[in-house]
């Protein structure tokens, strides 16, 4: 087939559609909206690229090589388990949101030149901010606002790089990068960054998704950070400072996620420690490594998305989310507890479970490429990833003490997009040459060789041994159920009192410069309120006389200016 | 033989129409005929301004002799590039108005007065476009005057007192700013002895020699810039348009400054010459420091606003800065980018102000605190004012995004690169007051009198809509308005080297 639509087309134009229709019809239409997509781009994807001109600019709309389609089948999979999981909604704005998100997504991904890529960023934002202000609580709309804010923001960096990269170059092509490139390469790599939630500008993720509706966080942990790992990989592949700010986002949100009680929470931590593992994978630059990053993408969105949905599903069901008031589940919520569980295993990597062939492979690329310290912060980030997401997210929500809640199992969509989901991970995890071959680097990789399969295994039984015998031994915290023993002792041991004292003059240091940043502000803002507020002089309507007087003095001083 | 004597005297038609008109409009007396009457003839003046426009294709200026009198004896009608443009903001704007003024007349003037409104309005468009067509410095005068007197009735007109001081004040203000050009314009005939702009021009002696032409020329400019509201000379305008009734707000804020800026490019360019302007005189140095203060000031009292009205009238201060700013940077691409933003700042103010004026007619109030949830009963008015707004910061797909890449194009090319950075920090400002409404009239529980509004009638809707779809429309193909205006920036540079 010779004609094909842009891949964003047929989410917009199914975004309006939807927002007319109401009912079964709209939840029907909007599942079909992923298919036809797919469908889109099976049959029609143009070799060359589509280009639109604007101005004097050449935009290329839509550039599909390998890596741009990988993301997108990705995102036709994610946008479909999501819609079916969401089909149960009557909800106009969340469906129309969702559709436009998808769109965007697809849009920043084939974008060719940066100021496409600007767009559809921007419109992420904005189509996103709608699934969080859905949940029509104060709350979440305060977050709603503090994500669109940051999010607008780091658009507005994007833009401003990319016009120094144009300034500078003269191309827009949104291709690699680099830090070489100076002013551009960092304001480029900032305006990424906050999208991937690199540490200290990772805030908006962890404030902003847990309160989003329970079918919107899971379209927001599949596409916007996604967009920002592609882009990475697109525009930043090799550079090594990419590594480090992967291993540290790998490794620090491992202890928020286990004292945060709010489960989704915890699962947005792990997103960001997921996230970690590829950024540190496109810093490593390797053929391998990057193959081991974008697949990781590629499974990261569905298993996250699983359990995302397990407990999307799970405060549907009870209202509740904080691990605290949950548990005993799996007597009235059986299949879900199974689900959930299937998605933990992939998070966790355990073999056969799709996690395993993707993270490995960054792994040994660290090890290849003579990153030991790295390859060991991973290990490390490896077991934590098991502990929180692996073991306390099914463990509080659906074992520990009975909460004597009893409910039902969810609706039956919602069952089956997380079926297809566990599907998906156990499918790509027992057959991972389907997800290879679709990789766009050219990388020999075996997953299930020896040295791999033992160790991962021997991390995980280790794991679970040690979690078994700190039970039965009754040394096992109730609240704070640790796992990993090197990392419990770090913790444990050391962390209340190192990192105590070190928390402590931090948090008075800030406590300090915030209120003298806020004073300054208030002072600041008090300054211009006074002279340009409605009663300040610059903006009082002026007496008649007084304008005239002005007048005058304009007109000498414009005849001294030009005598002199 | 109609369509010969017309096409033969199209420009000295596109200003004696609505002059013939108006007096006429006050015979029909009716409120709804001389309304039909000025609707009619708006739009026979914006389709003559496109036909002017469309000839300008082929022929570099179109020159007319009044009376078949040669200059510069007689009065001679001069149309290039720039008043092209301009006739064609005006026009469309006066024609864009009109079906919206209906509903929003009916609404804020005595019906018994409504004849006096529609003449007043033709003969500020006659004004306004006789300003620009002309091609003799006293006539200038002449249709400035005729501009600005209907412009105070028009402004006084409503049945808001407050607008009455205001009027009284543009008033003074106006009539400093007219004298002013009117004794700039004698020192020229002192020195020339001659009105026509281009023959003065000619006539003027070598730069920098003599002290008469100076001081006219600093007249000049300060009257100009009194009509064009520059800071700190804009203390008229905020009180006029806030009190004005809504439909002369839209056709004031759209059209009026813009003249103002025409006639400031007209002295500046073809008749004292950029040379003598920016290199004798340090006129680029006064306009860039008064831009930029205009950005930032104007820009800043507009976020502490509560009457949205006036807080628009602010940000039309500011936004005269920007195209200041490109008359300052004083390289063609800067002119070039004054112009862009003339023509699309024409576009968005008048839209915001017209969607305004729709919130007014239901809510009979404008204050911020009365806007309080009004999207959920006003959704298709306040959708038009969050891309007005939009525009307004300069949001990409926008007019306001192309205004700003080729003012920041400019005065990079120009080596004046802080400027660049300067419209860009003063477009949060922007964003700041514009989401001030957003946030008020999205997001806040209804008032009482918000919750019972109804959306506004589809003759003040469809206007509102084309000036904000043309906002939208020309921010994705800007090939026109870019090209147009860099011919005309061109056409101005060379106009007296």
């Amino acid at each position: 087939m010779e004609f094909a639509l842009p891949p964003f087309l047929p989410f917009f134009l199914g975004a309006l559609v939807v927002a007319v229709l109401r009912g079964r019809v709209q939840a029907g239409v909007a599942i079909l909206v992923p298919i036809l997509g797919f469908a889109n781009l099976w049959f029609g994807m143009p070799g060359a690229p589509e280009t639109l001109q604007i101005l004097d600019f050449t935009l290329v709309l839509v550039r599909a090589d390998e890596l741009a389609m990988l993301f997108g089948w990705l995102f036709h999979i994610a946008a479909f388990i999501g819609l079916v999981y969401s089909s149960h909604l009557r909800d106009t704005t969340q469906q129309v949101a969702a559709l436009t998100y998808a769109g965007s997504a697809l849009g920043a991904i084939f974008a060719g030149d940066f100021i496409t890529l600007f767009i559809f960023w921007e419109l992420l934002a904005v189509s996103s901010v709608f699934l969080i202000w859905a949940r029509r609580t104060p709350r979440a709309i305060a977050a709603g606002f503090r994500y669109l804010l940051i999010n607008v923001f780091s658009g507005v960096i994007l833009l401003a790089g990319a016009l120094v990269h144009l300034w500078e170059t003269g191309s827009l092509e949104f291709s690699y990068i680099g830090l070489e490139a100076g002013l551009a390469g960092w304001l480029i790599l900032l305006a990424l960054g906050v999208k991937a939630a690199f540490p200290f500008l990772h805030n908006w993720l962890t404030d902003a998704y847990p309160e989003a509706t329970p079918t919107g966080t899971v379209f927001l942990s599949a596409f916007t950070t996604k967009v920002a790992v592609y882009a990475l990989a697109r525009a930043y592949p090799g550079t090594e400072l990419l590594i480090y700010i992967g291993g540290a986002m790998a490794m620090f949100p491992i202890f928020y996620a286990v004292i945060e009680n709010d489960l989704r929470r915890v699962l947005a931590y792990s997103m960001i420690n997921q996230i970690g593992f590829m950024v540190c994978g496109i810093g490593i630059g390797t053929a391998l490594a990057l193959n081991g990053a974008v697949s990781h993408a590629f499974n990261d969105v569905i298993f996250k998305g699983l359990l995302m949905m397990s407990m999307g599903a799970v405060l549907h069901m009870t209202g509740r989310i904080n691990g605290s008031e949950l548990g005993g589940l799996y007597k009235s919520m059986p299949i879900t507890t199974v689900l959930c569980i299937v998605g933990a295993a992939s998070i966790s990597a355990f073999p056969l479970f799709s996690g395993f062939i993707s993270k490995s492979m960054v792994m040994q690329a660290a090890m290849d490429e003579g990153y030991p310290v790295i390859w060991l912060a991973l290990l490390f980030a490896s077991a934590g990833v098991f502990h929180h997401a692996g073991i306390k997210i099914p463990f509080f929500a659906f074992f520990a003490h009975d909460s004597g809640i009893r409910t039902t199992e969810p609706p039956l969509n919602m069952l089956l997009a997380m079926g297809v989901s566990a599907v998906l991970c156990i499918g790509i995890g027992s057959y991972p040459d389907v997800l290879y071959g679709m990789l766009p680097y050219e990388a020999e990789y075996h997953p299930y060789d020896w040295s791999h399969v033992i160790t991962q295994t021997q991390l995980l039984f280790f794991s679970a041994l040690a979690f078994v015998w700190l039970n039965l031994t009754g040394r096992y915290p109730p609240e704070l159920p640790s796992v990993n023993l090197d990392a419990e002792w770090f913790y444990r041991r050391l962390a209340p009192r190192a990192v105590g004292g070190v928390v402590a003059t931090l948090v008075a240091a800030h406590a300090v410069l915030d209120r003298f940043g806020q004073r300054q502000m208030d002072r600041a803002v008090a300054f211009v309120e006074h002279h340009h507020g409605p009663e300040g002089y610059f903006a009082r309507t002026w007496p008649t006389g007084s304008m005239v007087a002005l007048v005058a003095l304009v007109l000498v001083a414009s005849l001294v200016f030009y005598l002199a | 033989m109609i369509a010969q004597f017309v096409s033969q005297h199209l420009p000295a038609l596109q200003v004696v129409v609505p002059l013939i008109a108006a007096p006429v409009c006050v015979l029909l007396r009716r409120p709804t005929l001389s309304w039909l009457f000025a609707l009619i003839v708006t739009w026979i003046c914006f389709a003559m301004s496109i036909a002017l426009l469309i000839r300008l294709e082929s022929a570099g200026t179109i020159v007319y002799e009044m009376g078949g009198w040669p200059a510069p004896w007689g009065i001679e009608y001069r149309i290039g590039m720039t008043s092209a443009i301009v006739l064609v903001i005006v026009s469309g704007i006066g024609s864009v108005v009109m079906p919206y003024a209906k509903a929003s007349v009916a609404a804020e003037i005595d019906p018994a007065r409504h004849y006096l409104f529609y003449t007043c309005y033709l003969l500020c468009l006659c004004g306004l476009l006789g300003v620009v067509a002309t091609g003799d410095a006293f006539n200038l005068f002449v249709f400035l005057e005729i501009s600005s007197l209907s412009s105070y009735v028009l402004i006084g007109l409503g049945r808001d007192r407050r607008a009455l001081t205001a009027a009284f004040q543009y008033l003074v203000m106006g009539t400093i700013g007219a004298t002013s050009i009117v004794i700039g314009i004698g020192l020229l005939y002192l020195v020339t002895g001659s009105l026509n702009m281009a023959d003065i021009a000619a006539r003027l002696p070598e730069p920098g020699t003599n002290r008469t032409v100076l001081v006219a020329f600093a007249f000049l400019g300060l009257g100009a810039a009194l009509k064009l509201a520059l800071f700190p000379l804009h203390v008229w305008l905020p009180a006029a348009y806030t009190h004005a009734p809504s439909a002369v707000t839209a056709f004031l804020a759209a059209t009026a400054t813009k003249v103002g800026v025409y006639i400031l490019l007209r002295f500046i360019f073809t008749v004292f010459g950029a040379t003598f302007a920016f290199t004798t005189m340090p006129l680029d140095a006064m306009l860039l420091a008064l831009a930029v203060a205009a950005m930032f000031v104007a820009s800043a009292i507009a976020i502490f606003q509560n009457n949205v009205k006036r807080m628009l009238a602010y940000s039309s201060v500011a936004q005269i800065g920007y195209m200041v700013l490109g008359i300052g940077i004083a390289t063609q691409a800067g002119v070039a980018a004054g112009l862009i933003h003339l023509f699309n700042h024409a576009l968005m103010k008048g839209g915001l102000f017209m969607a305004i004026g729709c919130v007014f007619l239901r809510t009979g109030s404008v204050r911020l605190e009365s806007m309080s949830g009004i999207a959920r009963t006003m959704p298709w008015t306040m959708a038009a004012f969050v891309l007005g707004g939009l525009s307004l910061i300069g949001v990409p797909l926008t007019v306001g995004f192309i205004s700003k890449l080729y003012l920041i194009r400019a005065s990079f090319e120009a080596g004046l690169w802080p400027f660049g950075v300067l419209v860009v920090l003063s477009s949060l400002l922007a964003v700041a007051y514009i989401w001030r409404v957003v946030e008020t009239a999205y997001f806040r529980e209804p008032t009482a009198e918000a919750a019972r509004a109804t959306e506004a009638p589809l003759s003040m809707l469809l206007p509102t809509w084309v000036l904000i779809g043309a906002c939208v429309y020309f921010g994705i193909d800007a090939e026109l308005t870019v090209d147009t205006a860099f011919r005309a920036a061109a056409a101005l540079m060379q106009a007296n080297p």
